[in-house]
């Protein structure tokens, strides 16, 4: 009970909620950077283009390469048309999206996090922003500290404007991904586009002004479950920014170092490392769920380890494992070898098995489908000649984008004569034939009729695209008759 | 020592040595768990949803009450929103029952968009009015004519349903209604029992339901002498009178011998209410657009002229 550490506890005023350490992230250049720069722009890129891409798909279907039409539900993803029944095809995409990362994970470790996550390029962009603004770490650090003037509120008026102007784009570029771009965009400023898109682009702008402007760092502490089910996935084997604490410790000044070599390890205690960190946490302290190994600590402290004449590598990307056989002074793992193991080919076979049975799936699919409901009530229908009437609901789906002649004909129903509503029973005849408008679905009440006495009994209808590609389909029915009195 | 905190997990809180927090002082098989402080903005959310509660509680009912909950500003009810989608639809429906209003029924197949309409509505009105004789499927049972066959008492295009609908079947207030009265052969001592079981016979050869006999030729003569009238020469019934045609398959009131010889005795007289007196026209339009589109409905004769003096089969 007298544990000294004890007695410090209950001296200490408990704050239950803490306040947010701003984070002045300090510019840095190399290796890491240029390849976050790369992927940001890439991701900027495609985020705010796709919709602007287009793709001829014919005259009656849009001409826009990506667009998820939620008004006609379907789904247009270049050469490819998805409908709401093909749902399954977006299902298997969020799969391979899903073990992709699981895959990423376990062979690069929190990559996704570190370069590609939305949160972590718009965070970098508002970065930049600031820094743009308001100068690099210190500067940004002493107009923190300094008391609100006129010069100040300038410029946070001048910098949250911008912040603005960027979370508006972001914002307003989402619905162009659910319309015609630039109908849509016409729209959107002369002011008739549909309420929807108003209130989606304001919300959209409003999350990214907050999420990007200001929580930042602290949607991955404390809002996201990624972090938490990546620090499940990690394992031995993953690649994790680390800090070479047996090479660094102790740590000591190069002036100190200099004096007494043999008593410090390499790390200079420059906290370069901590300047440049996005999120503001000291990866000397460990792996944490505040690193989202975007290896900027890596940039600063190879440039330090330069400057000093020492060699590279203090922070690097390394395995757990590889940090036991680095301080047992063996060689690290091959880097294929990292990649190259029973759980990335696992996940990569599960992925791909995956991603080849969509493309299989999408090859074979067939783009014309019957489907039959039968009238229930009544089941049947005696006509005053005694034949016998059923009706039915025919679906005919054309998945083309062209009309198409289709022709129904009934197999296996002998004497069996089939007309519609617009066909008329004066032309009753063997087969109906229908044009289904391009890219549609469409309904046919269709009658039929058969001579007196024919029992009940299953029949099939038979569904013929008519033209060049001879498409066909066939659908299982009953008709009903009246039974022996 | 005074120690506020005078309980044991206060007393074994500690500071982890890895993350610099303080622990909350419980352990469990030797996990402990850190005291890590709530984030201030997360309190500043949690300040906005209890303003946000209140700003509800006063725009919204909310709190319950004796007899029913506090009102809330803006006046808000679940009933008051049923009403206003009521009178939404009602207004999105104005234009396609305006023009359904204007255009005699004869006009409503070459307008598709008005049909279409008109058969939906017919439909529904026809779930709330006729299903409870008709059934929901429109089929009928004996006695109540199914709707969905080639086979018309009175006439089966478009004008003549509305006609029927109308004036409704045997009203006695109605002078236009459908009267047709057979008489009570048998009850009333017209025809003897023996006669009214050759007629019977004789009936059931018109639609093939049984040879000629003695007994059916023997009812050919009274057929000829009381029935024909009505019902043809060659009992193929007359819309005029709303004479059943009776050497077709479909028996309103039954197809067996002894089915005929009730009917023949006293017979079924159904009656169907004068639909002009309890819905509006347009409503009455929607329903013979809808029994019209059951797969019996039959086109205008060519001359287009008083649906009632359709030309009958044989008379």
């Amino acid at each position: 009970m007298n544990k000294p550490d004890q007695i410090k506890t209950q001296d200490r005023p408990a704050s239950l909620y803490a306040k947010r350490e701003p984070v002045f992230n300090r510019r840095i250049d190399g290796k890491f950077r240029r390849l976050k720069w790369a992927i940001m722009v890439i991701c900027l890129a495609i985020y705010w283009g796709t919709p602007w891409l287009r793709w001829d798909r014919g005259p009656y279907a849009p001409d826009q390469a990506v667009l998820v039409d939620l008004a006609h539900r379907r789904f247009y993803m270049f050469g490819i048309e998805i409908w709401p029944h093909e749902f399954y095809f977006v299902a298997g995409l969020l799969i391979m999206a899903g073990i992709g990362l699981f895959l990423v994970t376990s062979a690069v470790g929190r990559a996704w996090c570190g370069y590609a996550c939305p949160q972590t390029v718009w965070t970098d962009l508002f970065q930049h922003v600031d820094r743009f603004f308001d100068g690099d770490r210190n500067a940004r650090f002493r107009l923190y500290k300094a008391p609100w003037g006129p010069a100040k509120i300038a410029r946070r008026l001048a910098k949250w404007t911008v912040y603005l102007a960027i979370s508006f784009a972001t914002g307003g570029a989402w619905i162009f991904y659910f319309a015609d771009a630039p109908t849509l965009q016409y729209a959107f400023w002369t002011g008739t586009a549909d309420p929807v898109a108003y209130a989606t682009v304001a919300v959209l702008t409003a999350t990214t002004f907050v999420l990007g402007g200001f929580m930042r760092e602290q949607v991955c502490v404390y809002m996201c479950p990624w972090p938490r089910i990546q620090t499940a996935m990690l394992d031995e084997k993953s690649l994790i920014v680390t800090y070479k604490d047996w090479r660094g410790e102790p740590r000591g000044s190069v002036k100190k170092a200099g004096k007494n070599p043999d008593r410090f390890g390499d790390c200079i205690d420059c906290n370069q490392c901590v300047a440049v960190c996005p999120t503001g946490i000291d990866i000397r302290e460990g792996p944490q769920i505040g690193c989202i190994t975007c290896a900027l600590c890596i940039d600063a402290c190879d440039r330090v380890m330069g400057e000093t004449g020492r060699p590279r590598g203090l922070i690097d990307y390394a395995t757990l494992e590889d940090a036991e056989r680095e301080k047992a002074g063996q060689p690290p793992t091959r880097h294929f070898k990292l990649i190259w193991r029973p759980r990335t080919i696992l996940y990569f076979a599960v992925w791909a098995g995956i991603g080849l049975s969509l493309l299989f799936l999408l090859g074979t699919r067939v783009h014309t489908d019957l489907t039959v409901a039968k009238d229930r009530n009544p089941p049947y229908i005696l006509l005053s000649d005694g034949s016998v009437r059923n009706a039915y609901t025919l679906r005919l789906r054309n998945m083309q984008g062209r009309p198409r002649k289709m022709e129904i004909s009934i197999e296996g129903l002998p004497g069996a004569k089939i007309w519609s509503d617009d066909v008329g029973m004066a032309e009753a005849g063997t087969a109906l034939t229908r044009i289904v408008p391009a890219d549609e679905t469409q309904s046919l009440r269709a009658y039929l009729v058969v001579p007196a006495g024919t029992p009940a009994q299953e029949f099939t209808f038979h569904l013929q695209a008519l033209g060049e590609a001879r498409e066909q389909d066939s659908a299982e029915a009953q008709f009903d008759a009246p039974g022996e009195q | 020592m005074a120690d506020a905190h005078n309980s044991p997990a206060a007393a074994s809180r500690r500071i982890d040595e890895a993350t610099n927090t303080e622990t909350v002082g419980h352990e469990w098989d030797g996990i402990e768990e850190l005291n890590t402080p709530l984030p201030r903005w997360w309190l500043w959310t949690f300040y906005a949803t209890i303003v946000f509660a209140i700003g509800y509680c006063v725009a919204y009912p909310a709190w319950p009450m004796i007899s029913g909950a506090t009102e809330g500003v803006l006046g808000w009810s679940s009933r008051g929103q049923l009403q206003n989608e009521l009178d939404a639809q009602q207004a999105a429906r104005a234009r396609t029952v305006a023009a359904l209003a204007d255009m005699p029924i004869e006009q409503l197949p070459d307008h598709p968009e008005l049909m279409r309409a008109a058969i939906a509505g017919g439909s529904a009105a026809f779930k709330v009015n006729c299903v409870q004789c008709h059934g929901a499927g429109a089929a009928g049972s004996k006695g109540y004519p199914n709707l969905n066959d080639d086979d018309w008492l009175w006439g089966g295009d478009l004008k003549t349903i509305e006609t029927t609908l109308i004036h409704g079947i045997r009203q006695p207030g109605d002078d236009a209604t459908r009267q047709s009265m057979m008489p009570n052969f048998g009850a009333d001592g017209l025809l003897t029992a023996e006669q009214i079981g050759q007629v019977a016979d004789y009936v059931l050869t018109l639609s093939g339901k049984a040879r000629a006999s003695a007994s059916s030729q023997q009812g050919a003569q009274v057929f000829a002498d009381n029935c024909a009238v009505c019902h043809g020469a060659a009992g193929k019934g007359s819309r005029q009178f709303g004479a059943p045609n009776l050497s077709d398959a479909i028996w309103l009131d039954g197809g067996r011998r002894e089915d005929i010889v009730a009917q023949l005795t006293r017979p079924h007289h159904g009656v169907m209410p004068a639909w002009g007196n309890r819905l509006d026209p347009v409503t009455i339009k929607m329903l013979a657009a809808y029994v019209h589109s059951l797969g019996g409905g039959e086109d205008f004769a060519e001359t287009p002229a008083p649906p009632d003096t359709q030309p009958t089969e044989a008379e």
